[in-house]
């Protein structure tokens, strides 16, 4: 199965908001699996979002597994998320398969709790926090046409917000 | 053909600098990659690189009436363009202390030994004329591994400067 083709920046389809979902079937299911090959065969890709590939329904997933210490539900298909709750906020560095060559801080909330339905049509609650909360309020942005060079902050913003100290 | 030269302007800081500076390469028909302005101290600094299809000489006429009138002083250098070849930030490291002689030389050269790539270095003095403070920023690319990373930094705060590492885990989605 070929991969999908990964609209980039300045495409307008990435500034365009996406569709709600109402049916779950097996061409759904097979555009997902085509989509998660897509997202893992981007060098270091957890996450993605069906607009990111020119489809405009409320679809991504998220995976960060792969990552050393870091929390998380392995994966994710996140269908008509929505974020319900949100704690803390936290600066990290961000890049996107559809800004090549470019990556940049961007402040997110520290843990967030959110809703979704999977490729089955199951519903579902999640709470996320830290790495898995910054890929899927990336996703979310994407569903609602926003980049993270829309949330871009300057990087003296963090100089003493992210400094761990033991 | 065109060129790619680094264009690199000092002088006392005033308002409307870069928008004059820019203007002007623009008219001139420069192509402009990436840039980096900082005031140091009351001093305005940049450092620009511009693609410009003549000569050092040229583009230096081009732009001695604006630097003139702005009282900059500019100097060209001859350059690779290579964009698009960014090295991919890994760790922050974050130095604070009494300004002191010899900081900067002593925490770099401890990173440089285990394998830091400093991909930018700002620093600041604050604090006031009696008690200045040093602070700084790095950010840079871990080529040997972050672990050594963390070591380097251990052996930094033993020596009595505050420290602080923050490493970075590009999310990319
Ligand atoms: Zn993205």
């Amino acid at each position: 199965m070929p991969l999908l083709e990964i609209l980039t920046y300045p495409d307008p389809g990435l500034k365009r908001a996406s569709k709600v979902m109402d049916t779950f079937d097996d061409q759904l299911r097979e555009f997902i699996t085509l989509l998660e090959r897509t997202m893992r065969a981007g060098p270091g890709g957890v996450g993605i979002a069906a607009p990111q590939v020119g489809r405009f329904e409320r679809i991504a997933i998220v995976d960060v597994s792969a990552k050393k210490k870091v929390t998380s539900h392995g994966r994710l298909v996140l269908i008509n998320p929505q974020i319900t709750h949100w704690e803390g906020t936290v600066v990290g560095r961000e890049g996107c398969m559809s800004v090549p060559d470019y990556t940049g801080n961007v402040i997110r909330a520290e843990t967030i709790t959110v809703q979704a339905f999977d490729e089955n049509g199951g519903q579902h609650e999640y709470q996320c926090t830290g790495y898995e909360a910054r890929a899927i309020q990336h996703e979310v942005d994407h569903l609602d046409g926003l980049l993270f060079l829309d949330r871009l902050v300057s990087h003296k913003n963090d100089l003493f917000r992210r400094k761990k100290y033991k | 053909m065109a060129s790619w030269y680094m264009v690199t302007l000092i002088g006392k800081d005033q308002p409307g600098i870069v928008s004059r500076i820019t203007a002007e390469l623009f008219k001139g028909g420069c192509n402009l990659g990436e840039a980096s302005m900082i005031r140091l101290g009351v001093n305005f600094t940049i450092m620009l690189m511009a693609e410009f299809n003549g000569s050092a000489q040229a583009l230096t006429t081009l732009m001695t009436p604006v630097t003139n009138e702005l009282g900059l002083h500019l100097h060209l250098d001859s350059i690779d363009g290579k964009l698009h070849q960014h090295e991919t930030m890994d760790v922050s490291i974050t130095v604070y202390g009494a300004d002191r002689a010899g900081i900067v030389a002593d925490v770099t050269k401890e990173l440089a030994q285990a394998g830091l790539n400093i991909l930018e270095l700002e620093s600041s003095v604050g604090g006031t004329e009696e008690k200045p403070i040093y602070i700084m920023q790095i950010d840079g690319h871990a080529t040997q591994g972050v672990a050594l990373i963390e070591k380097a930094v251990e052996v930094i705060k033993k020596s009595g400067i505050d420290v602080g590492l923050n490493i970075t885990d590009v999310m990319i989605g």
